[in-house]
């Protein structure tokens, strides 16, 4: 394959033929194990059952496309190339470039926040368009969490779904427990979420990227497997059932009863659509508030101070930060947005067992914020759009769909390492007196 | 006592496959800096292969064990190291030089896929195969508890020895493992010297595969089920079999890896088996909030 890069012009015939048998072979020494040997349950005792033809037609698969994909690389490659020469020394003005596409993504985010609140009014009546769109906001709320985690301060949190949990189960065991409403549990939710935050923060502060990673990974499950195993508490694998709804200002989306309704206060017909998109709209609101906060935030010295830790903490350190307290406020907050998130899915499903809140969670929202391109706010919406839909689209041929969203977070990356989206810009730029940078 | 014993045995028992996993992330992490999430899913594709090739081999009339472990083992090293080097040459080598998160990423979607794959092509149902080597050696029995220590027990912790006896003079002997440990410390200079990096990554990455290819096998035969989710718990414990030991160290994943299978083996016996996990977190993250880069780990020097 080297060969093929180094070449001056184009492969020879021959080169291409050789790269696509030697994929085509190690196509053969994959498949062979996987699809063209598998056992089958035969009356309790497993048997060898063999799939040469579907190995045949992988391993063809693997060589014609392989020389089809590399013949357009190559041509793709070679105008590009060709491009670049033209262009030759138009680098000049790539920054008002850039500021010309800064003002195009602010220009896709109110885009984007017009379809957003146009969208429950558009499809009324469709439950499974504004059912997924919630999904969609869910994730984009738990993306901006642990944006600020991850994207601008720095830490790499593979656990973030411990905060969603507690979130959770706070508003779970505070309603059906204590009869408490979704407003008054949504700030006590998110107090308990953020003093987890500073619990699993504190005793990581000294740890360092990856060593964080394992850390947040097992704190993950540490939550996991209490949720699971302590019944008495929280209700075990069964979860905790009849979680109350949220209510419209004291008004609960009912049929027409004794009590005053959404439907009746409002002299409408009930339906249960109301509810619905009511839900929507609170987790737009709250998604809203979130970016909102963070992007204030990023501005106030707590906010710099998380770009600059993220940048360098040793040079933080040697400018007197105190990183602890940088380090703990990014813990505390990035848990307490979790929680919120957390709190508005218990009450949407009102149903919440251990099994939503697994690893696997945490992976998506990572990549979430990965994909998107770290720091980035519209990107975070860009990549929740893309992994909630792409599973969503697949159900047409659903026992594939986890392959495939698989091989689309392996091919966004390499496709755009940095992101969707890659913004890692400071919020804030010194302008040289002269310079004006 | 009899009891302690007991799970001294299991624990190094499932510390030893805990350890030969963890080679694998520690090598890994050493040479390229990422987390390989799909490491705890070659494993599992490992221990697939072993099922099928038992299968195969008991359908074709082979009745000799040892015959029988010989081939699958080296069957199963072999074909593991392929998907070894076709994970790291498809979803990783594309990323090399770019963000540390960005490998990270595509390690999980890789994980994603092979769980996926094999489920698919597999089956999602439990495989299980009929137990091969049965029987032990009674040590001693006291209370009516007799402790015994059983032939894949034996197998299992002699070929984990053998392996990192093995392991260890390749890293430190071997014109192989020269390069592996300078490209571990500088790669561009390592490639300045006329080493291929490249080639020396593969080999590395085909290398933790077939450790897992051997742990796969192993646990294959001494609890003699298998399903396409055994990767992702193994894979998690390994790992922080690694950490806990420090990543990078050869020794100290092995060490790692022991020290969790006691913590379980112990804690399930006498204590909660349900909150094992939460024993074996707990004490990583203590033993990280005293000793931030593991046990055997060198101290991260931070140069400016």
């Amino acid at each position: 394959m080297s060969a093929l890069v180094s070449a001056a012009g184009a492969p020879t015939p021959a080169e291409r033929f050789r790269d696509a048998v030697g994929v085509a072979l190690v196509a053969l020494l994959l498949g062979v194990p996987m699809i063209g040997l598998t056992t089958v349950d035969q009356g309790g005792a497993l048997r060898v059952a063999t799939r040469w033809p579907t190995l045949l037609a992988f391993v063809a698969t693997a060589f014609f496309g392989r020389l089809v994909l590399r013949f357009v690389f190559d041509r793709l490659k070679k105008r590009r190339t060709a491009l670049e020469r033209a262009s030759g020394a138009a680098g000049a003005g790539s920054h008002s470039a850039s500021k010309s596409h800064g003002k195009i993504l602010v220009l896709v985010g109110w885009l984007a926040l017009g379809i957003a609140l146009a969208l429950p009014v558009v499809y009324a009546d469709n439950r499974y368009v504004v059912d997924t769109a919630t999904t969609v906001l869910i994730y984009v709320m738990l993306g901006w969490g642990l944006n600020v985690v991850v994207g601008l301060a720095g830490l790499l949190d593979l656990g973030y779904v411990a905060f969603y949990a507690v979130g959770a189960y706070s508003y779970a065991l505070l309603s059906t427990q204590f009869g408490w409403g979704f407003w008054q549990a949504l700030p006590v939710a998110g107090a308990i979420t953020a003093s987890f935050g500073l619990i699993l923060g504190w005793p990581t502060l000294r740890l360092r990227g990856d060593y964080l990673a394992i850390v947040t990974l097992g704190f993950g499950e540490i939550i996991r497997v209490i949720l699971v195993n302590w019944t008495a508490f929280s209700g075990g694998p069964n979860g905790i059932a009849s979680i109350p709804r949220p209510s419209f200002f004291g008004l609960p989306f009912k049929p027409p009863g004794d009590t005053p309704t959404f439907a009746s206060f409002f002299g409408l017909e009930y339906s249960p659509a109301q509810r619905i998109v009511f839900l929507y709209y609170l987790i737009l609101a709250l998604a809203l508030l979130t970016n909102l906060f963070v992007t204030r935030l990023r501005r106030l010295p707590v906010g710099r101070a998380w770009e600059a830790m993220r940048e360098d903490e040793i040079a933080c350190k040697a400018m007197g930060m105190n990183v602890t307290n940088v380090k703990l406020s990014a813990f505390a907050l990035g848990a307490m947005l979790g929680g919120f998130a957390g709190v508005f899915f218990a009450a949407r499903q009102g149903f919440i067992s251990p099994e939503s809140f697994t690893f696997n969670e945490s992976a998506i929202i990572l990549a979430i914020v990965v994909l998107g391109g770290m720091g980035s706010q519209l990107g975070v919406v860009l990549a929740s759009l893309v992994l909630v839909l792409l599973p969503e689209l697949g159900r047409d041929f659903a026992e594939y769909r986890m392959l495939l969203f698989g091989t689309a977070m392996i091919l966004i990356m390499i496709w755009k390492p940095a992101g969707i989206l890659s913004q890692r810009e400071p919020t804030l730029r010194y302008a040289a007196p002269g310079g004006g940078a | 006592m009899a009891l302690a014993l007991q799970q001294l045995i299991n624990g190094l028992t499932l510390g030893a496959v805990y350890g030969l996993i963890a080679i694998g992330y520690t090598m890994v992490y050493g040479i390229i800096g990422m987390i390989n999430f799909a490491h705890g899913d070659i494993y599992m594709v490992s221990a697939f292969i072993a099922v099928s090739g038992f299968t195969l081999l008991a359908g074709l009339g082979v009745g000799s064990v040892p015959l029988a472990l010989v081939t699958v083992l080296l069957v199963s090293v072999l074909f593991t190291s392929v998907y070894g080097w076709a994970v790291e040459r498809t979803a990783y080598r594309p990323l090399r030089g770019s963000t540390r998160l960005a490998p990270l990423i595509s390690a999980i979607g890789m994980s994603i896929f092979l769980q996926n794959m094999v489920q698919l092509t597999q089956g999602a149902r439990v495989k299980p195969i009929p137990p091969m080597l049965t029987g032990g050696i009674d040590l001693f029995s006291s209370d009516g508890f007799t402790v015994r220590l059983a032939y894949s027990q034996i197998l299992i912790v002699v070929v984990t020895v053998a392996l990192m006896s093995g392991f260890t003079w390749l890293i430190t002997k071997t014109s192989f493992g020269r390069q592996q440990r300078s490209c571990e410390q500088d790669r561009t200079m390592t490639a300045l010297l006329g080493i291929d990096v490249d080639r020396t990554i593969s080999l590395t990455f085909m290398l933790g595969a077939a450790l897992a290819a051997v742990a796969g096998v192993m646990v294959t035969v001494y609890y003699g089920v298998v399903d396409f989710y055994i990767g992702f718990v193994a894979g998690i414990k390994a790992f922080t079999a690694a950490v806990l030991g420090g990543v990078g160290s050869l020794p100290g994943a092995m060490l790692g890896g022991l020290i969790i299978g006691l913590i379980e083996a112990f804690w399930s016996a006498y204590l909660a088996a349900e909150y094992k996990d939460v024993a074996t977190f707990s004490i990583l993250i203590l033993v990280l909030m005293f000793r931030p880069s593991g046990l055997l780990g060198r101290p991260e020097v931070e140069k400016v």
